[in-house]
Formats: C-alpha cells, sequence, structure tokens
C-alpha cells in the first residue's frame, strides 16, 4: 500500500494527471455529466407511470417483478451485451451503451420507491381530500405526491449512487471517465493513477449520497419540525419493506440508501 | 472468430457452445464457489455485528453506517483499493463481495431480531431459557423468517457482483462477458448473461422454498401480513 501511496502522490504531483486526454477534471466532469444525464432520463421514464399506478393502486406484482429484474441482471452484463449491438447499429462506441445500462439500472428503484410511496398514503388523507372536493389531478399534486415524497427521495437517491458507481464499466467499452484510469491501472499495473481514481468514485458516490441525505432532511417540511416521530415512521416503513420477503418493493435496491438514512436518525 | 464484426455473424453461435460446454460448466461452479464463500462469511460477519448492536444498542447507528458507507462504494473503485493491497485475484474479490452483503444482512439480522414479540420472549424467559438458549431456540427461530429474506437479497445481488469480478480475475460467468468483450465477440456475452441471470433466479427460488419450509406459520396464513 506504501509504495501504491507514494505512485499517487507523484502522479497527482506530475503533469499528466491535469492536462490531456485523461486529466483527472475532464474525467470527472464526463463521469458527472453521464450519470446526471442517465439519472434524469430515467426518471422522465420511471416517475409518471409510478404514480399513476400508485394512485390508482394497482400494479403491486409489476413493482415487485422489476425491483427482481433490476436486482438479477448484472449492470456489467447489460454494458457488455449493448456493446455489439450498439455497434452494429451503427452508434457511437462508448457513450450509448453506457447510458442505456444506467438508465435501464436507474429504473428500477426510482419505479418502486415511488409507487409505494404514492399507493401507502394513509387512505384517511385520501378521503380527506376527496371529501373537501379534490379532483384525481388536484389529490396527486397536492397530497399524494407530498406524502410520498420522502420515497421518492429514496429511490432517486439509490439511483443516483448506484449509476454514479456503474458509470465506471463505461471505461471497458471506451466511454472515457473516473473508470478509465481503473481499468487500465488493473491491466498495466499503473498504481497511481488506478488509487486516485478509485479514491476519487468513491467519493463522489459517498457526496451523492450525503447530498441527498441533506436534501431528505431539508426538502421534507415535516422532517425539519421536530421530526423525531416522521422519523420513526418513514423507516419503520423501510424496514417493513426490506425485511417483508413477499413485498421486497424498495428492498435491497433500497437498502443503500436506507440504511444510511436509518444510521442517521438513530442516535450517536 | 475473425468473422466477429461482419454484420451477418449472429448474437449467439450454437457451435461456440457446443464447442466450450467445459469452459461454461467450470465458469458455473466457480460462480457458485465465489457466491457461496461471500454470503457465508459476510453472515458469520454479519450475525456477529448484530450481537453486538443487540445487545450494546447504541452501536448499531455506527454499525450500520460503517456497512452503508462500504455498500455505497462502487465495486470498481473498491477492486481500486484492494488491488495495490491484495493484488488481482480470489482474495479481492471476496473481500469486496462480503463486503457488500453485510448491510443487507446486518439490517436484516436486527429487524428479524427486534421483530421476536416481547411477550414471547417474556414467555421464554418465564420458562427458563436463558441467555445464549434462549437465542438459539426462540429468538433465531422466529427470526428466521426476516434473516432468509436478507440471505435471498444478498445471494441474488451476489451473483449479479461476481460477473465484476472477472475484472480483477475471478469471475464466473463474468470471464466470458470479459472475453467476449474483449475481442468483440457476442455469443460469450450472451451466454455469460443469460446463465448468471438464470442462477441469480434459480436461487431466489430455492430461498423462496427455504422460507416455505423454514416458517411453517406463513403457509397457513397465506399473503395476509403484506397488506397494510
Amino acid at each position: 500500500m506504501g509504495d501504491a501511496w507514494s505512485d499517487m502522490l507523484d502522479y497527482l504531483g506530475g503533469d499528466a494527471a491535469w492536462s490531456g486526454n485523461n486529466a483527472l477534471q475532464a474525467l470527472l466532469w464526463a463521469h458527472v455529466k453521464l450519470s446526471l444525464f442517465a439519472i434524469v432520463v430515467a426518471a422522465l421514464v420511471a416517475i409518471p407511470p409510478a404514480v399513476a399506478l400508485g394512485h390508482v393502486r394497482r400494479g403491486g406484482l409489476l413493482a415487485v417483478w422489476i425491483v427482481n429484474v433490476g436486482r438479477a441482471i448484472p449492470s456489467f452484463a447489460i454494458v457488455a451485451l449493448l456493446f455489439p449491438i450498439s455497434l452494429r447499429w451503427g452508434f457511437r462506441l462508448g457513450l450509448w451503451p453506457t447510458l442505456i445500462a444506467l438508465v435501464l439500472l436507474a429504473v428500477p428503484p426510482i419505479f418502486t420507491n415511488t409507487y409505494t410511496g404514492v399507493r401507502d398514503v394513509p387512505p384517511d388523507a385520501v378521503d380527506a381530500a376527496r371529501g373537501m372536493g379534490m379532483r384525481p389531478g388536484e389529490l396527486v399534486r397536492k397530497v399524494e405526491l407530498p406524502v410520498a415524497l420522502p420515497l421518492v427521495l429514496t429511490g432517486l437517491r439509490v439511483s443516483a449512487v448506484q449509476v454514479v458507481a456503474t458509470a465506471t464499466l463505461g471505461a471497458l467499452v471506451g466511454y472515457r471517465n473516473l473508470g478509465t484510469p481503473i481499468v487500465s491501472g488493473f491491466q498495466r499495473a499503473n498504481k497511481g493513477p488506478l488509487l486516485a481514481a478509485a479514491i476519487a468514485v468513491a467519493a463522489l458516490a459517498l457526496l451523492v449520497d450525503g447530498a441527498f441525505a441533506l436534501a431528505d432532511r431539508r426538502a421534507i417540511p415535516w422532517r425539519r419540525a421536530a421530526g423525531r416521530q416522521a422519523d420513526v415512521t418513514v423507516d419503520a416503513r423501510i424496514d417493513a419493506t426490506i425485511a417483508g420477503s413477499g413485498t421486497p418493493a424498495g428492498a435491497a435496491a433500497g437498502s443503500g440508501a436506507a440504511a444510511g438514512a436509518t444510521a442517521g436518525s438513530l442516535p450517536g | 472468430m475473425t468473422a466477429a464484426l461482419t454484420a451477418a455473424e449472429p448474437f449467439l453461435r450454437w457451435d461456440w457452445v457446443e464447442d466450450h460446454t467445459d469452459d461454461i460448466r467450470s465458469a458455473f461452479t466457480e460462480h457458485l464457489q465465489l457466491t457461496a464463500i461471500a454470503v457465508a462469511v459476510g453472515f458469520g460477519l454479519a450475525l456477529a455485528m448484530a450481537l453486538v448492536a443487540i445487545r450494546w444498542r447504541w452501536t448499531y447507528g455506527p454499525l450500520a453506517g460503517a456497512c452503508g458507507v462500504l455498500y455505497s462504494v462502487p465495486s470498481l473503485a473498491l477492486f481500486g483499493l484492494l488491488v495495490p493491497v491484495l493484488g488481482l485475484g480470489l482474495v479481492t474479490a471476496e473481500v469486496a463481495l462480503i463486503g457488500y452483503t453485510l448491510l443487507i444482512l446486518l439490517r436484516n439480522i436486527v429487524a428479524g431480531l427486534d421483530g421476536v414479540e416481547p411477550a414471547v420472549r417474556e414467555a421464554a424467559d418465564g420458562m427458563g431459557y436463558e441467555g445464549w438458549r434462549r437465542l438459539l431456540r426462540i429468538d433465531l427461530p422466529l427470526a428466521a423468517p426476516t434473516i432468509l429474506a436478507g440471505l435471498r437479497i444478498a445471494t441474488v445481488t451476489t451473483v449479479g457482483l461476481v460477473t465484476v469480478t472477472a475484472l480483477v480475475g475471478e469471475g464466473g460467468f463474468g470471464d466470458l462477458i470479459n472475453d467476449g468483450l474483449g475481442r468483440n465477440f457476442s455469443t460469450p456475452i450472451v451466454v455469460g448473461t443469460v446463465l448468471s441471470v438464470a442462477l441469480a433466479v434459480a436461487l431466489d427460488v430455492v430461498f423462496v422454498v427455504l422460507e416455505r419450509l423454514i416458517s411453517p406459520w406463513l403457509r397457513a396464513g397465506g399473503g395476509g401480513a403484506g397488506r397494510g
């Protein structure tokens, strides 16, 4: 470890780290750009149907199925599979296989968490809103979505962390990003750039996770105002979805962020 | 093989599959071994942590937090951090795979043990079960469905992750995928992917059956518990 560490410091002190094709800031920007793009596309694809299905309280099996399929198909395999297809259809190498794989990876957590959040809005609240004369559109906008917001954020958080993590695999099919020095480091035992990029990716993933944790606290009014009670109930629900084998909505997909949330809300 | 780039090349060449049944079989064995070791060792570690967390409540936050950080570190980055220390190979692959199982297992074990009704505990205490004996005879059996659910998720996730460990030299079906990717030949990629998914689904089914066997009281009630 010692010489890998000094390799890295040498590398970071030299020109190669900051200029040219593999400059770290360029790789970082490519990484962030691709991840952001994938998350936005995935949110646009996943949230509308999830809200619609949750609103009518149908499609629970679909949600479970999407989670299970998402969990079983390795993203490495998707990137690898899309590579020859992409070449054959004449798409550019690198970007498209990676982007499509990332979107496919990001959809399940967003979909299931949003769906679960909207579906599990307390029936009393929905009845009260109906009694006040709200039309379905209003009900979704003013009651169901705000109440479901914590789980929507959880879904986005899980997806964002996974996307940032998995974007590195794009390096295997020629999309230059922070994964590039890692992959070429494996092949050529080039420890300096390998370690620097690995630390950068890990830090980026933790940063994204932390940013969502903060957003969770800031954006949700009842957490700001003496939120212990609310925290407990929401965490209990996440626990229940993880624990219950029959309804793994959000399950393992949610475990990363959910655990973060739980750990954060426990005293000590 | 050089025809791989022409448009007429099919995605799946059965003759390659027939010629490589031995490779495919050994990839299957390796995949299963990598998964089994990771889940077994991960379960041991997670159980130890869960017992600590149950005994000293305040440790649960930091333990789950540490596992959460580990879980959030991208696999490729984790390999990147491990390879300079441990080199390429089995140890690096397993350390990473084990690390990813910990969070899921710890959470489910703790949730399962916490879910045991206080009344049941009191009854067990009243009947003279104490300490380890109560844990083994009462708490763990009652927590088994939740723990199994965690093992199921950890196993399926690990099967998927094993494909990526091909990049550090130990990948089961991932080796096939990596091989195909390296020479732009789609057949091994398709074979590796399909078999990896099939293995994940098969193990998932095994766990569903186990869950039924181990918790007879769930069989009687049907799925009623899921509805709030």
